[in-house]
């Protein structure tokens, strides 16, 4: 398919969508299903069957509000879309004929989320434009949207140096964490010297907490896939992996079948488009461990070992798969590559904050009335994310912090909620932006208790090729085991403390350097829990079951047998 | 090859551009403990014990067996911070396994006893974890102990680069890693060893020693691996 | 040892005749025989057979010429392969961070009294296997059970401790399954 064919099948599209008077869009996204998405196609199915010409029905991707769904979108021809929450059979078939097929169309007013309603109106939707808007299985749908035409620019009218430039103009860093500026990496990777060369997408994400990769899989396959051809022609590559949690069986099949549809239209495979750029991209499953999220680790997986990190340097950019160059980013790093393309590095960099532009995907759960899947603009405040997004605490309850980065970032108390988000102001509190799951904790939540889940984690995910990370993080996870349960001693605080800056220090790879942040973070705002905890045996959040005998008890007990004797 | 140079405890010295830090720093007499590291070998960066400040870094810490030298490089290889380092990652090994050295066949000749009584650690902040962990001794000369085994990975990569056989491999991870025969089968019924005995020699602790010894009986001597890889690779056979 | 036995041909295919090693067979030349392919070969194996047997480890290592240790290393450092059978019926508690600070320990708790089960264990009448997890990415549903591959969620821990011992009353689909097995 060369360019031209491309517009035709966008033209052909949007006049094929224009014909019906109603497009009715229910998300279908796992967390949607799994609240019964699936059930209101098969009620609506045999009414839809007879309104065939009229009324289209769009399963799409996610919609955002993942905490009310299944969600559903009503857009009558001509009218703004009306979303409706908690969709059930019942109300689907009311909606039908109330909104979709009365004369006077009247939405049934108390499921509607309001437009207006911070929540949507506090987000700037980039990557996310597509998410809950088009049908993810049909590659027309992305293309009537200008799919693949940044593609089509980029290989017609822009160098692989131009395209590298573009990114690096645009300051994209990477949304993996640790915010690498992309374009760098790119043109890292471009200049390497080697025959072949190797593109990554990293969807492996084990961060308890989030699931921004998988939406964004879910829910737009192609414009992760266009990203890395893109990604391919600009550094030289002509194979891709996409490495996908085994967890997430519907990212999967959505990807296969976004990678066939491209392959057949001639957007992938050999000779893309017409040109003389041949770019086939697989997927490789990933079998359930989060170290894999490292990119040597990952690559080490791709290529059937043991998925256990190697010391950098040497960097992937020089010497990854195989020995190849290979550039590794993030599933959500490579969502953005089209917008700038489309529209230039210089509307791209207005988005944003100084040092960190663009918008990031958070995923926004824990103890938040509204949670979901969110996009905002790099440094808006966290207050912003969690009051009027998240529309505050449940009625009686308080905030007391969000998690940001999962098991490798820290916690933000509520006198730094004011802070903006980005990467370089989470850092200096002890965070990190981390991959964008975003934890809201409430007044019921004991943070020596937090600290110690995230521990276990990070030692049951740890892979044992280093000594401070593997036996580290087990002593550390033992030590908040006794904190929790009110055995420890002051002595055993200082002793934690201490393993936590060997384990930073010392460990092999990122995940054993920032597995200690959790504990590190809490201590530096919520010491006065541990000290509870310790001194006078209590857990003020009321969450930890102190019943075993505390030591200094002990030690009375062995005074006053001294005494008798 | 091309020479750099580089600052090793405040001293300017020449090292060849290929080498490690650790070649570089154990070339000038100084010395450097490490555990997972055995000339020979590759590297794996494992046991962190070889760890540097790189003083024209901020003072990071490297890995020295798997960092280059550079040109212009700055390094210190002791430091009380490094002192304390070693010596907690000392006592983490201690505390994961059962290390009771009075029972043990390698009482006296320890790597890792060595290395507690030569940093000085006289004492384990740690709790011991005390796992259950069994012994193989189903091989009819040598005997496998779960319990003396510090993952240091010596025998795995002897047997893969040296001897071929790859009898050897990890199963598990993390805390759970044992070192493993075949499908996790019993030693002796193991088909792909060869039965040569190089990682009973490269052990640097108790888990693989020879059948039949008693406490403080097991020596280990690894000149071996330097008389096989300079026959391999240069046809010099330097007896002693 | 290999080196003193006569030179064998690896069979092409498995001797038992079993036809699911045919999926096997499949995946292994869809991958060309490449050693790389290994977690590739494990899935479908896993896939195909539910679980890893020893048998199909040693088959696998010797269609891709890997050293035994090696293959049943890859194995049980994922913890997406398992090597023992699972139970009639799965449940597996999402132990994320969402679902933790919205008190899935607590289901994990309650079945684990209910029917005296360890997580990662099956029941001795091999009818339930409990399993936690890292994380579903159902988040917005926290607390999140997946009873036998369908999600549940936003339930207090009683309700999906009753929700499990309906499953198990249910009883054995085992019937139902025997008879899938053999129309396929």
């Amino acid at each position: 398919m060369n360019r031209p064919e491309l517009q035709a099948m966008a033209e052909q599209e949007l006049e094929r969508q224009k014909k019906f008077r109603c497009r009715v869009m229910c998300c279908t996204s796992t967390a949607c299903v799994s609240s019964g998405a699936n059930s209101l196609y098969e009620t609506l199915k045999p009414k839809l069957e007879k309104l065939k010409e009229d009324v289209e029905f769009v399963p799409t991707g996610c919609m955002g509000l993942c905490g009310r769904g299944p969600l559903m979108t009503v857009q009558l021809q001509g009218q703004e879309p009306v979303i409706y929450e908690n969709v059930t059979p019942e109300l689907a078939l009311e909606i039908l004929d109330k909104h979709i097929l009365a004369h006077k169309p009247t939405p049934i007013k108390d499921k509607v989320l309001p437009n207006d309603w911070p929540f949507f109106t506090k987000q700037t939707r980039v990557v996310l434009a597509n998410s809950g808007a088009v049908d993810p299985e049909r590659l027309e749908d992305y293309v009537s949207r200008g799919g693949y035409s940044a593609l089509a620019h980029a290989l017609r009218e822009m160098t692989p140096r131009d395209v590298c430039h573009e990114l690096i103009d645009s300051g994209l860093r990477g949304r993996g964490g640790a915010g690498f500026p992309t374009g760098l990496k790119w043109n890292m990777v471009r200049k390497a010297a080697g025959d072949r060369k190797y593109v990554v997408a990293n969807g492996d994400e084990g961060d308890p907490g989030a699931y921004m990769d998988r939406t964004l899989m879910e829910s737009d396959p192609h414009r992760v896939l266009e990203g890395m051809a893109i990604a391919g022609y600009a550094v030289g590559a002509e194979q891709g992996y996409v490495y996908v949690r085994g967890e997430y069986p519907l990212a999967i099949k959505r990807l296969e079948k976004a990678i066939r549809a491209a392959e057949r239209k001639g957007l992938l495979g050999s000779r893309v488009m017409e040109s003389g750029f041949n770019f086939r991209i697989d997927i490789r499953i990933g079998a359930g461990a989060f170290v894999c999220g490292e990119e040597t680790a990952l690559m080490a997986s791709i290529m059937g070992k043991r998925g256990q990190p190697v010391i950098r340097p040497p960097y992937p950019a020089e010497s990854g798969l195989w020995g190849c160059p290979t550039l590794i980013n993030n599933v959500e790093t490579y969502g953005n590559i089209t917008p700038i393309i489309n529209q230039g590095a210089a509307w791209y960099s207005q988005i944003g904050t100084a040092k960190s532009k663009g918008t990031k995907i958070f995923a926004l759960t824990g103890n938040v009335i509204n949670s979901g899947l969110i996009e905002v603009p790099m440094g808006i405040t966290l207050r912003e994310i969690v009051f009027d997004i998240g529309g505050g605490m449940v009625p009686g309850r308080t905030y007391k912090a969000a998690q940001t980065g999962g098991p490798s970032g820290g916690c933000i108390p509520t006198e730094h909620l004011d802070t903006p988000v980005d990467y370089e102001s989470l850092k200096a509190l002890g965070s990190m932006m981390g991959s964008g799951g975003l934890i809201v904790m409430d007044n019921t939540t004991c943070m020596p208790n937090i600290a110690k889940f995230f521990m276990e984690f990070c030692m049951d995910e740890s892979c044992g090729k280093c000594v401070p990370c593997r036996v580290g993080t087990m002593q550390m996870h033992r030590l908040l085991e006794h904190i929790t349960n009110g055995s420890a001693t002051e002595d055993d605080l200082k002793r934690l403390e201490e393993l936590c800056l060997l384990v930073r220090d010392t460990s092999l790879c990122g995940l054993g350097n920032s597995s200690p942040n959790p504990i590190l973070s809490t201590l530096r705002y919520f010491r006065h829990e541990y000290e509870a905890h310790i001194r006078e045996h209590k857990c003020l959040a009321g969450e930890c079951n102190i019943t075993e005998v505390p030591v200094l008890e002990l030690a009375e007990i062995k005074h006053k047998t001294v005494e008798v004797s | 090859m091309s020479v750099v140079t580089l600052t090793i405890n405040d001293e300017l010295v020449s090292a060849q551009a290929e080498q490690t830090l650790l070649e570089a720093i154990r070339e000038q007499g100084i010395d450097l403990p490490t555990l997972c590291h055995m000339d020979g070998l590759s590297d794996k960066g494992g046991c962190r014990l070889c760890m540097v400040e790189m003083t024209n870094n901020n003072n990071r810490l490297v890995p020295a067996c798997v960092t280059k030298v550079q040109e212009g490089q700055s390094i210190r290889t002791e430091s009380d911070k490094l002192t304390n380092y070693r010596k907690m990652i000392i006592e983490l090994l201690l505390s994961e396994r059962n290390h009771i050295c009075a029972v043990c066949v390698m009482n006296g000749h320890c790597e890792l006893q060595n290395l507690a009584a030569h940093l000085g650690v006289n004492h384990v902040r740690y709790e011991y974890v005390v796992p259950d962990l069994p012994m193989d001794a189903s091989h009819e000369r040598f005997v496998q102990d779960h319990n003396r085994c510090i993952l240091c990975m010596r025998c795995v990569r002897v047997c893969h680069e040296v001897e071929g056989a790859h009898n050897w491999d990890v199963m598990g991870r993390g805390v759970n890693s044992l070192v493993i025969a075949d499908l996790n089968k019993p030693w002796g019924s193991s088909r792909s060893c060869t039965g040569c005995g190089k990682c009973v020699q490269v052990c640097p602790t108790g888990a693989l020693s020879k059948k039949g010894s008693t406490v403080a009986e097991m020596v280990k001597h690894h000149d071996f691996l330097g008389w096989i890889m300079n026959g391999r690779e240069k046809n010099i056979w330097e007896y002693r | 040892m290999p080196a003193t036995q006569e030179k064998k041909e690896v069979a092409k295919e498995h001797p038992s005749g079993d036809p699911r090693f045919k999926m096997i067979d499949r995946a292994l030349k869809r991958c060309h025989y490449q050693q790389d392919s290994l977690i590739e070969v494990l899935h479908t194996a896993q896939e195909t057979f539910g679980y890893l047997t020893e048998d199909l480890l040693i088959y696998v290592a010797q269609q891709l010429k890997l050293p035994p240790s090696w293959v049943y290393g890859v194995a049980t450092f994922y913890h997406f392969f398992s090597m023992k059978p699972q139970g009639e019926h799965t449940c597996v508690v999402c132990l994320g961070t969402a679902c933790y600070v919205k008190r899935a320990g607590e289901v994990v708790n309650l079945i684990k009294a209910e029917f005296s089960l360890e997580p990662g264990k099956t029941t001795a009448d091999g009818q339930l296997s409990l399993v936690t997890a890292r994380c579903v990415g159902s988040c917005g549903l926290a607390p999140v059970v997946v009873l036998d591959g369908t999600i549940v969620g936003k339930e207090t821990p009683e309700q999906s401790l009753e929700r499990v011992k309906k499953l198990v009353k249910s009883g054995s689909g085992s019937e139902a399954k025997l008879q899938e097995a053999k129309t396929s």
